[in-house]
């Protein structure tokens, strides 16, 4: 943690950072009170709502999470150039970018013809659920079979905040090595797929053997697929996108079964305005199911 | 790596509940923690008297419960204690466990200080929990 830089205070939560309350000293009897909340609650109320917005809409969210460099923009640039290219499916896509500084990934992704809300974080190390429901109210759902959020280049931070996502895609890039999900458990545990990419490297960089990277995710219990591709070559890109289209599939026939909740009971203060001072006031006490979507 | 910003989350959950029981103060709050949560204990301590400063939880300790990483085998049954990066069964050495615990960030206990005049509460002695939900 820096408590100098404030890295770790986003728009989402500087909300909570009020100045302190009252102390009024009265004596005696002490009270134990037994609580087991999450401290992620007001992160997992936010990202639960951008879920059943994602539902409401039958669009397939998915996380993308990587070191910095590790190729996720250019997943996203040749993916989105393959997928628009498939008439028969005729994927919509939209994409939601994070990034500490820059419109340079957005701007990409625009250049496909596709498009990218751009989340500046400032110093803030991972994207939450505050910034990605902001970001929502820009995009047309109705019009959308996917979207991407393209999280900050970070293989720490990210794991921990819920978005709202349906899925998690991590990326573990041949020249990082192949011992990154042992040195990340967080991380590499949150996975639905991993994808090693620049495996077009594999030659040049034989020091990096995709069964290792598989050995370490079993040693954390992780049963996710583990995908070998190339932006570059278009090798190996094939088997993530009927991937994705399964998972699209999957998602609708699920939320077929379970709608969302209408009404949604929203105590906090919408403010349609985009204003960073939400001032969060709800005091209910759910409890939100930990970890990712059902 | 959060760690300011979860005490903030923290003072929020303490505040509250200190506020719904007519507390004048907290004496203690436990935090349950485990390696896999993405958290640093000692960050957390660091952080704390950041975060509790001018607030009900001013002054109060912070004691923060080390959970183990539990996990259970699916395939015989067994359960271990592992390390965090090796969830793999003690018993019959099959990597697909589920985690039990291991990766909890939940505020567990408050013990607040309340007026004696309170009817509900008997002076002096320590009630046990009353779970809030």
């Amino acid at each position: 943690m820096c408590d100098t830089c404030g890295c770790n205070i986003t728009h989402g939560n500087e909300s909570l950072i009020r100045p302190g309350g009252k102390l009024a000293r009265t004596e005696s009897g002490k009270e134990a009170v037994t609580v087991l909340h999450s401290l992620l609650d007001e992160n997992d109320h936010t990202a639960k709502h951008n879920r059943e917005h994602f539902d409401s809409h039958d669009v397939l969210a998915i996380n993308l999470m990587s070191s910095p460099g590790a190729g996720k923009t250019a997943l996203l640039e040749a993916s989105i150039r393959a997928l628009k290219a498939d008439a028969a499916r005729d994927l919509s896509i939209a994409v939601i970018e994070g990034d500490l500084e820059t419109e340079n990934d957005a701007e990409r992704i625009r250049k496909q013809g596709v498009e990218a809300i751009q989340i500046a974080t400032g110093s803030a190390c991972h994207l939450d659920a505050h910034m990605v429901h902001q970001a929502l109210h820009n995009l047309k759902l109705d019009d959308l079979d996917i979207v991407f959020i393209e999280n900050v280049g970070n293989l720490v931070c990210p794991a921990s905040f819920d978005l709202g996502q349906h899925l998690n895609v991590i990326l573990l890039s041949v020249p990082e090595g192949d011992d990154k999900p042992a040195k990340y458990p967080v991380m590499f545990r949150a996975a639905d797929l991993v994808l090693i990419s620049k495996s077009d490297l594999l030659p040049v960089l034989d020091d990096f053997k995709p069964e290792n990277a598989k050995r370490y995710l079993h040693d954390i219990a992780s049963e996710a697929p583990v995908f070998e591709l190339s932006s570059k070559d278009q090798s190996g890109m094939q088997q993530w996108f009927e991937w994705l289209y399964a998972q699209i599939e999957k998602r609708k026939a699920y939320v077929a079964e379970h709608p969302p909740e209408s009404g949604h009971h929203h105590h906090h203060h919408h403010e349609h305005e985009h204003e960073h001072e939400h001032e969060h006031e709800h005091e209910h006490e759910h409890v939100h199911a930990e970890g990712k979507t059902p | 790596m959060h760690e300011l910003a979860l005490c903030q989350a923290l003072m929020n959950q303490v505040e509250s509940i200190a506020a719904e029981r007519n507390a004048s103060s907290v004496v203690s709050i436990v935090v349950g923690m485990g390696p896999l949560s993405g958290v640093e204990a000692q960050l957390l301590k660091h952080a704390y008297p950041v975060a509790s400063a001018g607030t009900v939880a001013e002054g109060a300790e912070l004691v923060i419960e080390n959970l183990p990483v539990r996990v259970k085998c699916t395939r015989c049954g067994h359960e271990s204690d592992v390390l965090p990066n090796k969830l793999v069964c003690k018993h019959c050495g099959d990597w697909r466990t589920n985690l039990l615990s291991g990766d909890e960030l939940m505020l567990m206990r408050v013990e607040l200080e309340t007026a004696a005049e309170h009817p509900d509460k008997p002076g002096g002695a320590e009630e046990p929990g009353a779970t809030i939900h």
